[in-house]
This record gives structure tokens, sequence and C-alpha cells, in this order.
């Protein structure tokens, strides 16, 4: 994996905000990593660990204090106007004005595609997310998961390279989310592309990803990448598997002893 | 009716599918119907009592005839010739002046739109100019319009502008302040994370406002244009007064209150038509409305 060239790779990013006045917040410091074409990566950690700062930096949403983020082997910025990026947020952030159908060729009106593939891609992407009955509601008419559905049917329908996402199923009830953890698996494992997953839950981070990226917390840092190499298709039975709890337990010592250490210092 | 509206209708055409129009408000007809009644009601019911009482109580208004015409001489009045030997009877005389005045409102209200909206636009494009503007937009309104109107004549004429075109240009004032204060409210009102998907799709400062804040902004202008709508009428009948115009409600207002003594129902029924004026403009707007937003996304009434 490691002689591949990087999707994305992160050089010595630090972010502070300018809070005004005096008061700066040092939310990321010194972060180094890469990730690889077809890997899921998930961004875990405690809320304030600069994780979505993170994936916003990746996204070309803010820029770094200092560091580069490389994409695709340019730099951030350039990889946004090339459309590099599917963005799936916490909230599904449907156009309530539009249909369905509407929304999901929101990113292709803008990128200019002929009204032809525009919806022809809509109804492919809305079939992969199995929701192709839908396409002439409005978000109102839909469940919150059902929506955060169309949400992802939209970040792919250009094909980006890279999809994004910050705690997207973090308003979801757990069954829900259960479900939508082996939907998106499912999608994953029929495109080629690489996801940035933000969370802060263990089980979901161990349950979708290949490797996990542990942070903590004032100022953000990494303090651990851990391999998940549980089998694929992962399934109702991973979940039980003593495998999927030892990565768990390997992922929370991870957390644990990174509080430890804050604690002491 | 002005630009953002017809270009959007078009936006939101092409997504919406058909047939999702509300049924005619059959219970806001009642309401209203019923509301009437009970205004009528009331205001009979004051002149009774006053009748029976007889002066033994102190009343705010004398309920005499002169104060409070009966409801029905003021009806009456609008079925019987404004002057003795006239050949229109008022009421055909009245709308006739309702739909010249509603003309230039109509012209004002266009006007004023457009200008307002145009500025929403500036401003929410630019921090700096409507730090810079806001001010004089605000003052202007504070500027009584019995000032503004003279002055607005006195150039059109030097300017050998056509009558009409002056009060259009006094109904405008009115218009456009609303219509700017939520345009850029509703420009505005889309949440952070709606504005930054466009971003990661790298979509133009123009494409923002297409896609995103002008369809956002869309139940707050409406909202500004019934205010407008209103507004223009109000706009146009204080207008034609210094503009000596005879053929509008202004002229029409202004005869009945000099005679008021000789026959006080008529400009009772001079201000009901005025008011039914306002109304129907205002019922247009929400027509336009209701084809152009969903039901679910207009703001409360």
């Amino acid at each position: 994996m490691t002689d591949q060239t990087p999707v994305v790779s992160i050089r010595d990013v630090s972010k502070v905000f300018d809070l005004g006045g005096n008061n700066r917040l040092q939310a990321l410091a010194n972060i180094n990593f890469d990730i690889f074409p077809g890997d899921f990566v998930a961004l875990l950690g405690p809320s304030g660990c600069g994780k979505s700062t993170l994936l916003r930096l990746i996204g070309d949403l803010i820029s770094p204090s200092s560091g580069a983020v490389q994409v695709n082997n340019k730099p951030a910025h350039q990889a946004r106007l090339d459309r590099d990026y599917g963005m799936v947020f916490q909230q599904a952030t449907l156009y309530d004005w539009r249909t369905i159908y509407g929304n999901v060729q929101l990113p292709l009106e803008v990128m200019n595609y002929p009204r032809d593939k525009r919806m022809a891609r809509a109804r492919e992407m809305l079939k992969l997310v199995q929701l192709e009955e839908f396409g002439r509601h409005f978000p109102w008419q839909l469940s919150g998961g059902m929506q955060q559905r169309v949400a992802i049917a939209r970040a792919l329908s250009f094909e980006p390279s890279l999809l994004l996402m910050d705690e997207p199923f973090g308003a979801l009830d757990e069954m829900t989310r259960e479900r939508m953890q082996m939907e998106l698996l499912s999608v994953w494992g029929q495109t080629n592309t690489t996801v940035v997953f933000v969370t802060h839950s263990i089980p979901e981070a161990v349950f979708l990803s290949s490797r996990v990226v542990v942070m903590s917390a004032r100022p953000g840092r990494v303090t651990g990448v851990i391999d998940i190499d549980l089998p694929r298709p992962r399934s109702f039975e991973t979940r039980e598997s003593p495998r999927f709890f030892q990565k768990i337990t390997e992922v929370r010592e991870c957390l644990r002893r990174d509080e430890v250490k804050g604690a002491s210092s | 009716m002005d630009k953002s509206v017809a270009v959007s209708r078009n936006d939101i055409g092409l997504e919406s599918p058909a047939g999702r129009k509300l049924p005619v408000g059959l219970r806001q007809v009642v309401a209203f119907v019923l509301i009437l009644l009970a205004l009528v009601a009331l205001w009979e019911g004051y002149k009774l009592l006053g009748a029976v009482t007889a002066g033994s109580i102190p009343m705010p208004v004398r309920p005499d005839d002169r104060s409070m015409p009966h409801i029905w001489s003021i009806v009456g009045a609008l079925f019987k010739p404004a002057r003795r030997g006239g050949e229109d009877i008022l009421l055909i005389i009245l709308l006739r002046s309702a739909v010249f005045t509603w003309r230039e409102a109509l012209a004002g209200f266009t006007m004023g739109s457009v200008v307002g909206f145009a500025l929403g636009v500036v401003f929410v494009r630019s921090r700096l100019l409507e730090r810079g503007l806001m001010p004089y937009v605000v003052a202007s309104q504070t500027v009584p319009l019995l000032a503004i109107a003279p002055m607005v004549v006195i150039w059109g004429s030097r300017l050998d502008w056509p009558a009409w075109t002056a009060v259009a240009i006094i109904s405008a004032y009115l218009t456009f302040f609303p219509v700017t204060i939520n345009t850029l409210r509703g420009l505005r009102s889309p949440d952070p994370t709606a504005v930054e998907l466009m971003q990661s799709y790298a979509a133009s400062e123009w494409q923002v406002l297409w896609k995103l804040r002008l369809p956002a902004a869309l139940p707050y202008i409406f909202t500004a244009l019934k205010i407008s709508a209103t507004a223009s009428v109000i706009g146009a009948i204080v207008g034609e007064l210094p503009s000596g115009i005879p053929d509008g409600l202004g002229r029409a207002l202004l005869t009945f209150s000099y005679y008021y003594v000789s026959g006080p129902e008529k400009l009772y029924a001079s201000i009901i038509i005025s008011a039914l004026l306002g109304i129907v403009f205002v019922v247009i707007v929400m027509l336009v409305e209701r084809m152009v937003v969903p039901a679910q996304r207009r703001l409360a009434e």
C-alpha cells in the first residue's frame, strides 16, 4: 500500500483560529498522515479535537495556518476547483425547494453537465442508495436517514475521487445509524471512492474503516493510526466477532493513553 | 411581477412536479365574511346604543348619521349618481379611479421592487456598500412622504414627464424599502453548510446566488411584496394630491372630504374602495406566491 501515491497527503499542518483580541485557538498542531486510493479512513476523537477542522482543511473549505495539504498531487485548493471532493455533512443540507432528483442534480448543474446526462446520473445514484421511487418527492417528505442517503447520492453523483463525510450519521438514531453504515459500505464497495469519515463513535469508526486516525484535543493532534484488518464485506456478524471487540479495545486504549498523558502533564 | 419572481418561477418550475397547488381557501373566505359581518354589527350596534341611550352616556365618537352613516347608506351611496343629475353611479366612478390609481401604483410597485431587490443583492455581495448605504436607505423612510411628494412632482414637471410618472416614483419610494430589507435577510438565510456545499462544488458566486440564495430568499421577498403592494397604493394616492391628477382615488378622497357635511357616506364609500384596491393587490401578490413558492416554504402570513 505504501508504494502507491497518496490521494491525500497532510504535511506538518497546523491551524490557529484568531478569535479576536489576543484570543487565539490552536485547533490543530503538526498533523502528518497520508490517505491512499480506496482507503476508508475514520478521523476519531473527542469533541473539540479538531477532526472536523481537519476534514475542512482537506476539503479546502478553510486553509491551514502552516503546512500543506496535497490532494491527488496538487494543492487542496486546486483539487476543489477540479471538483475532486464530494461532501456529506451531519445535516443532509438538501435544498427544500428542489425535488430529490433536483437535489442530486445540483452539483451536476453547477458543473454544467448536459440535461440528459444529469437525469441519467440522478437515477443511477438514487438506485445506488435504494431511493429510486422517491425522485419526485421533496426533502421534507423523507425521513432523516433517507435524506442522508440522498446527500450521499448527491456527493457521489459527479464521481469525485474523494468523499469527505463530517459525522454524517451523528443526527440519526442507533438503529438507522447501523443500517446506514451497512449501506455506506455497500455503496463504497460499488465505487472507487476514497472516504474520509469524521466520527466520535468508536464502534462506528472500527466497523466502517480500514484505518482509524485517533486524535486528541487541545491542541488537536494525531495520537495514533490503527489499521483495521477486519475481513470485508463486513456484516452483522462482524459486529459480534471477537476481532471487532479486540479492535475497539485497541482504539479505546489509544484514546485513553492520551487522556492519561494529558492529565499528568 | 418583478424580475426575481419571473426568473425564479422558471427555476422552480423545472424542478417541481405539477399539481402541488392548495385547494381554494374556502375556510379563509368564510372567516373573512364572518369578520366583515361582525364589524358591520359592531358599527350598527354602536349607533343603536347611541340612539337608545340618547346622549346619557359619554361616547368617544358621536353615533349620529354625520359622523357614522349607516352601513346601508354607505353601500346605497355607491349605487347612486355621485352628483345630482350625474350620469354614472358612484361605484363606477370610484372603480374607474381605482383602476387609474392602481396603474400608477403598479408602475411604482414594479420600479420599487426592482430597485429594492437590486439593493438587496448589492448589499449581500458587499458589506462595505451595505454599511455605507444602509443608513441612507433607512433615513429615506423617515422623511415624511408629504415632504417628498411635492418635490418629485416639481422635478417631474421641470423635466416634462407625464404627471403619472411622478406619482409612480412617489409610490416606488414607499415600496423599495421592505423589499431591500427582506431580500437581504432572505439572501443571507441559508445555513453556512448549504453555502459550503456550493463551495465544495467550486460554484461561482453567481451560481451560489442563483441556485441557493435567491430560491432561499423567495419566501422573504414575497412577504415584502405583500407589504409593498399596500404601500404602493398609499404612495399613489398621496402622490396624486400634489400632482393635481384628477382621475385617481386621491382626488376622489379629497373632493368627498371637502363635501363631507353634505354627504359623509360618499367619503366612507371612497375609503372602502381604496381599501379594497389594496386588498385586491395583496391577493394578486399572494396568488403569484402560491404559484412560485411551495406551501411548506411560505413564511407564516
